[in-house]
């Protein structure tokens, strides 16, 4: 239990435990003779007792007392008494509460005491006498929580009556995560159920946050009534049915698919050699079931029929936040292609928790240019230069107007809740309030994340506003990582993702960001923008909603240690990844998925330098199933020693058509490797700024 | 009551003892337990036929004729010169009774406190006394529920004295509920750094905080009013105004005021079953006296109930004390005596040779000769709250009315503290005042406040008196008892007498003066020794609790 000073033990005490350990052990070779040879006796069952009560942890005896049951079970079928039957039971839970006396945290003696109850042939209606025994012995211990958990639907009692409790416990004593944890779950139960009372969330929320103030007020220091709130803003932001927060192609947007260097918006143009280009739908949580009968996109050409969805997730599950398809425009007339994408009209999208996507649709165009001869070397041809004079800042102004039209329509917007969410963003106002107000009095670490956290839901929330509390959450960020050194890294996490929040946040900030790459030796590519999100101390990179159609990113000099989300830019061609802080290839792993990727800087960072790389565990490897089908055993077993060694880097790299690539400065980084890479990367033209042959 | 109805006494024997003590009130049975303790032969009597005296708990009509014969001016018939006189110690004495009818029949079912209202603290002095002697096991205890601040309108405000009730408060606002935690939090740290001597969390209140005004450290740690009214007067128990620079009467400073807390919150959770920091024993404050004596009489003391002493005997050399004349009209002698505090010696007697103790003695006298305690006892047949038998109420200094300069604390009891029948409860009043008025007007006031006044010719059922808020009717009153009772201190000379009931809750400060008593008597004794007794082993397992 809680607060309890150990104390230290006597000599006499030494003793005595040395005999008991001694009988222990007596007991314990007699106990495993009779379990391995069957032996159900009842001086045997009897004995299996007797060890228990000593040590309730003995998994075999449990175990064994399951095998004796069943062998007694057997032997009474044929009389079926069910006086007898009961009496077997009744013994196991005899045994079961003994040994919880002895160790009311024993998980063996909880479960056993389960799996009597599961077999229906004992009365449950002691049980809560018991639990009610345990939970005030100690209010907090989950076992009794757990079981408690499973006994009230078998007594049929009411989830009110358990919510009540739930109430009244915490009113004993409020710092008891295991009840905060129980009414959640309650709650969650009552809501989706639309049980009487809880048929409105608006309703019960509010009570909720009245409940859990008076926790948090009293005492800013007992962590438990925090995770209840979390858990509250959770219910409170959250959005049931999936919404699609973005697509490339956006909704109104005319695509200019280029053949060739024909000067024209950067932000709308696409390159594309071989006439296909991705359209990738970004909803606001995993879903599944995006396939061509739950999508339809609808199009003259018949190129575009059947489409096969791929999920973008990194353990290769069937659910994903994001899926892409290649729309293929090969060889058609050069003219304008009105499409329409129309989403869920038969239900199949479902969100992890079950809820459906509903229906929905956008429209864009792709403008065919006519393709010219002679355009077929572009980027690769001439070695892609990271340094600062490369890039000039981008003037919208001086630039034709489309791009200020079509950066509006970069994001879709979500008008679906905005009505039936008011409560929603009432009961955060309100939130933001209090903390406020706490946060005046004193200073109060969890305090500030909360209140960072609620501001940032509170500006997803009412989307278009103008109003926004980017600064301040930056602030209270900067302020907790100076508090609470510790956890300075997910700190500047969160830091890094408001940062990215707030530079997507609108045209204005975005465009600070955003520069004209022109190398003087070429003039062929229509110019594309550059998104130069380097120094800014990013440790994470998120908003890829509001990113989706970049296609060269510069995020050097930054601190990312990883780059999770980045296979949302599918259009990705350039990427600067050099001076960050990856330590391997497997942090690599979201470039597997762009397709178009072709130059890629990862010079000045740390890969091999740590002999121990946590990120492989996480990462679907040759070793680990989650890779599946991509990885074929036959293919690692007979290659040369290279890939042997350098499998991680193989398994990223392979199927990349990469032409540019710079991995100078980093520990792996040796001519053995390099001549690797270059045997295994076909395309590369350039390694390290140095044209290869 | 009258002696000469008893068939009479069979003659003492032994004659003569180390120590005889008249009158059983509590400080009187700590002495002669203490002293029989320590293997002194005792001689304890009482003129009453109940253990107790000003500390005992009575019948309704044994409670009304203690009051009365208590303060009537004594006729001084006697000749001799040694005759005890007693002094009237209550005046002002108003019994009024609303509802003969109910009360008549159950007049003997009730135990009411002289001293009320008193409660003990789960940490308190007494409570360690009691397990260190072994007299634990005579009493059994029950939980106060709650405490409540009043206000004029008869509005209870619950007393969130710990954090669970803090959490549960629902008068609070959410920023006040984090400022009187922090403060809780602030003393806790105080003194778990004191204990430990380093301070490692520097939350340690300085030693020139500690020197000041408890009210002043309040408003400086940025307390609201309400807040600092609810710590001064129903957790530090403030007597007096602490804000009212003119009364400047028992002002608390910090570190007093941290005292108070700390036995609070130490007793909040010293016992598991015990609800808050308070508790009351089973059958009224007067079986604290008896568990006492019968202490004092497993030890040896002889006990004998109405006798009274009726002169005291002088050695006719040195003409100092030597022994008592009983009314059976028996002499006993003894070394020294123990005098009730409601009898006085006329006559002088010729001090023993210690008078530089005696001089010590003073420090004793905390209170001004002037204070007096107005009490109240009333019986009503509801709560003051619907939900709680058990409670108390406070109406912190100016709450009332404007002129009020102390507090006034009620005590509610109910039938399962067997105080009174089922369905009755016992309200205790109290407050200090300096004259007979004053206290009469305190304790008005709280009445009014709390209760519904019977209004003669109104029937008892009459609809029409309902207070404000329809929810909860006022309790009625059926019978009330006001009376002032007197101060006194303990004092040590040949003929040392005990103190009086003073004005507080508890009994801490009666103990330190019988402590003090005791260590005069009896310089090489101590008060108490630890008793090797098996019972005492396990510390807090000595008391019992109901639930």
């Amino acid at each position: 239990m809680h607060g309890r000073p150990r104390k230290p033990s006597k000599p006499e005490d030494e003793a005595a435990s040395a005999a008991k350990a001694q009988k222990l052990r007596a007991l314990q070779s007699q106990f495993l003779h009779n379990h391995q040879n069957n032996i159900y006796t009842k001086e045997a069952v009897e004995l299996s007792a007797k060890l228990l009560e000593i040590n309730p942890e003995s998994y075999t005896a449990w175990n064994y007392r399951k095998l004796a049951v069943e062998h007694y079970l057997s032997l009474t079928h044929s009389d079926s008494n069910p006086e007898s039957l009961n009496s077997i039971f009744q013994e196991e839970l005899t045994v079961a509460e003994n040994a919880l006396r002895q160790n009311f945290k024993s998980y063996g003696a909880w479960y056993h005491r389960k799996w009597v109850l599961s077999k229906g042939h004992s009365s449950v209606n002691l049980e809560l006498r018991l639990l009610d025994k345990f939970q005030k012995a100690d209010s907090r211990n989950f076992h009794a929580w757990n079981y408690r958990r499973f006994v009230a639907p078998l007594m049929n009692r009411s989830e009110e009556d358990e919510l009540k409790y739930t109430e009244d416990m915490i009113c004993n004593n409020f710092s008891n995560y295991s009840a905060w944890h129980n009414r959640s779950v309650l709650l969650s139960n009552l809501l989706k159920k639309k049980a009487d009372g809880f048929l409105l969330k608006e309703k019960v929320l509010p009570e909720e946050y009245e409940f859990v103030h008076q926790a948090l007020f009293t005492d800013p220091d007992d962590q438990s009534g925090w995770f209840y709130h979390l858990w509250l803003l959770d219910q409170t932001v959250k959005v049931d049915s999936p919404l699609l927060v973005s697509s490339w192609p956006a909704h109104g947007y005319d695509l200019m698919l280029l053949g060739d260097s024909c000067p024209s918006s950067p932000f709308t143009s696409f390159h594309s050699d071989s006439g296909t280009f991705p359209l990738v739908l970004y909803f606001n949580q995993a879903v599944e079931g995006v396939n061509s009968s739950t999508v339809s996109v609808d199009c003259e050409l018949n190129t575009i029929k059947d489409l096969i969805w791929k999920p973008l997730s990194a353990n290769n599950s069937q659910t994903a936040q994001v899926w892409v398809t290649q729309l293929n425009f090969i060889d058609v007339e050069p003219k304008a292609y009105p499409v329409e994408v129309s989403l869920g009209h038969s239900q199949g999208i479902i969100s992890s928790s079950g809820f459906h996507y509903n229906h929905s649709r956008f429209a864009f165009r792709v403008c065919v240019q006519p393709v010219e001869n002679g355009s077929a070397k572009r980027l690769g041809g001439d070695v892609m230069l990271w340094s600062d004079e490369k890039f000039h800042i981008y003037d919208a102004h001086s630039q034709e107007s489309s791009p200020v039209i079509s950066l509006d329509q970069l994001s879709i917007q979500n008008n679906h809740e905005t009505t039936a969410s008011e409560w929603r963003t009432e009961a955060i106002a309100k939130e933001i309030d209090h903390f406020r107000e706490l946060l005046s009095l004193i200073n109060c670490k969890i305090g500030k994340l909360t209140l960072a956290r609620l501001l940032m839901a509170h500006d997803t929330m009412i989307c278009p506003s103008n109003k926004t509390h980017f600064k301040e959450v930056l602030e209270l960020y900067g302020d907790l990582m100076k508090l609470e050194p510790s956890h300075v890294q997910y700190y500047k996490d969160e830091h890094s993702l408001v940062l990215l929040q707030q530079v997507t946040s609108s045209k204005e900030s975005l465009l600070n960001h955003c520069f004209h790459y022109r190398n003087l030796t070429s003039s062929h590519i229509g110019n594309p923008i550059c998104l130069r999100l380097n120094n800014l101390s990013l440790s994470r990179v998120g908003s890829f909603d509001k990113l989706l159609w970049v296609q060269m990113l510069d995020l050097s000099h930054n601190e990312l240690q990883s780059i999770e989300g980045l296979e949302a830019m599918q259009l990705l061609s350039c990427l600067n990844l050099s001076n960050n802080v990856l330590c391997s290839f497997t942090a690599l792993e979201p470039l597997r998925s762009l397709k178009s990727l072709k130059v890629l800087n990862i010079s000045h960072n740390e890969i091999g330098a740590h002999s121990i790389d946590t990120t492989r565990y996480l990462c679907s490897s040759p070793v680990s199933h989650s890779a599946g089908s991509e990885w074929n055993p036959g293919e690692i077993i007979n290659a040369d020693t290279d890939v042997k060694s350098y499998w991680e880097a193989y398994f990223i790299l392979k199927d990349l058509n990469l032409t540019q690539l710079d991995i100078v400065g980093n520990a792996i980084s040796d001519e053995k490797f390099k001549s690797f890479l270059i045997k295994i990367l076909h395309a590369l033209k350039w390694l390290d700024g140095e044209r290869l042959h | 009551m009258t002696t000469s109805d008893l068939p009479p006494y069979p003659p003492i024997d032994p004659t003569t003892f180390d120590l005889i003590i008249i009158g059983t009130g509590l400080p009187a049975s700590l002495i002669s337990a203490a002293s029989s303790a320590v293997g002194k032969s005792v001689l304890h009597l009482d003129p009453n036929p109940f253990y107790g005296s000003h500390f005992s708990s009575l019948s309704v009509p044994d409670l009304s004729s203690f009051l009365n014969s208590h303060s009537a001016t004594p006729s001084n018939t006697h000749d001799e010169n040694l005759t005890l006189t007693t002094r009237p110690l209550f005046s002002d004495v108003e019994i009024s009774n609303f509802a003969p009818e109910i009360l008549d029949k159950h007049s003997r079912k009730f135990n009411l406190d002289l001293s009320g209202p008193r409660v003990l603290f789960c940490a308190d002095k007494s409570i360690d006394l009691m397990l260190k002697s072994g007299t634990s096991q005579y009493v059994e205890f029950k939980s106060v529920d709650a405490s409540f601040v009043g206000d004029g309108d008869g509005k209870l405000w619950s007393v969130p004295d710990s954090r669970a009730a803090i959490f549960k408060d629902k008068t609070l606002s959410l920023l006040e509920k984090n400022q009187l935690m922090r403060f809780f939090k602030l003393v806790q740290g105080h003194l778990s750094n004191n204990e430990s001597e380093e301070s490692e969390n520097g939350a340690k209140i300085s030693a020139e905080d500690l020197e000041s005004l408890f009210v002043e450290f309040l408003t400086k740690m940025k307390l609201p009013p309400k807040i600092k009214s609810i710590i001064l007067y129903a957790i530090a128990m403030a007597d007096y105004d602490q804000e009212n620079m003119e009364v400047r009467k028992g002002l608390l400073k910090t570190k007093d005021g941290i005292d108070r807390l700390a036995l609070y919150i130490a007793s909040v959770g010293r016992f598991q079953n015990a609800l808050g920091a308070l508790i009351y024993p089973i059958y009224g404050q007067g079986e604290l006296a008896q568990a006492f004596c019968r202490r004092a009489a497993v030890k040896g003391c002889l006990y004998v109930l109405r006798m009274p002493v009726i002169s005291l005997l002088k050695d006719e050399n040195s003409g100092s004390y030597k022994g008592v004349r009983l009314a059976s009209g028996q002499d006993i002698f003894s070394q020294k005596l123990v005098l009730d505090p409601s009898f006085t010696v006329p006559g002088p007697l010729a001090s023993a040779p210690c008078e530089q103790i005696q001089d010590s003695f003073q420090v004793l006298s905390l209170i001004d000769d002037k204070v007096k305690v107005a009490r109240g006892i009333c019986i009503t047949k509801s709560s003051l709250k619907p939900d709680i038998s058990n409670c108390l109420v406070f109406f912190p200094p100016r709450s009332l009315f404007p002129e009020q300069v102390t507090s006034i604390r009620v005590l509610q009891l109910s039938s399962n503290l067997a105080v009174c029948p089922s369905g009755m409860f016992v309200l205790y009043f109290s407050a200090l005042c300096d004259e007979v008025n004053q206290g009469k007007k305190l304790l008005h006031a709280a009445l009014n406040a709390l209760l519904r006044l019977h209004v003669s010719g109104n029937a008892e059922n009459s609809s029409t008196v309902r207070s404000e808020d329809t929810e909860h009717v006022k309790p009625t009153l059926l019978w009330s008892a006001l009376y002032i009772q007197e101060l006194t201190k303990g004092q040590f000379e040949s003929v040392s007498s005990t103190p009086m009931p003073d004005g507080n809750l508890n009994y801490n400060d009666l103990l330190d003066a019988t402590e003090k008593l005791f260590q005069n008597m009896y310089p090489n004794e101590e008060f108490f020794p630890e008793t090797s007794e098996p019972e005492n082993s396990e510390e807090d397992a000595g008391l019992t609790l109901e639930t």
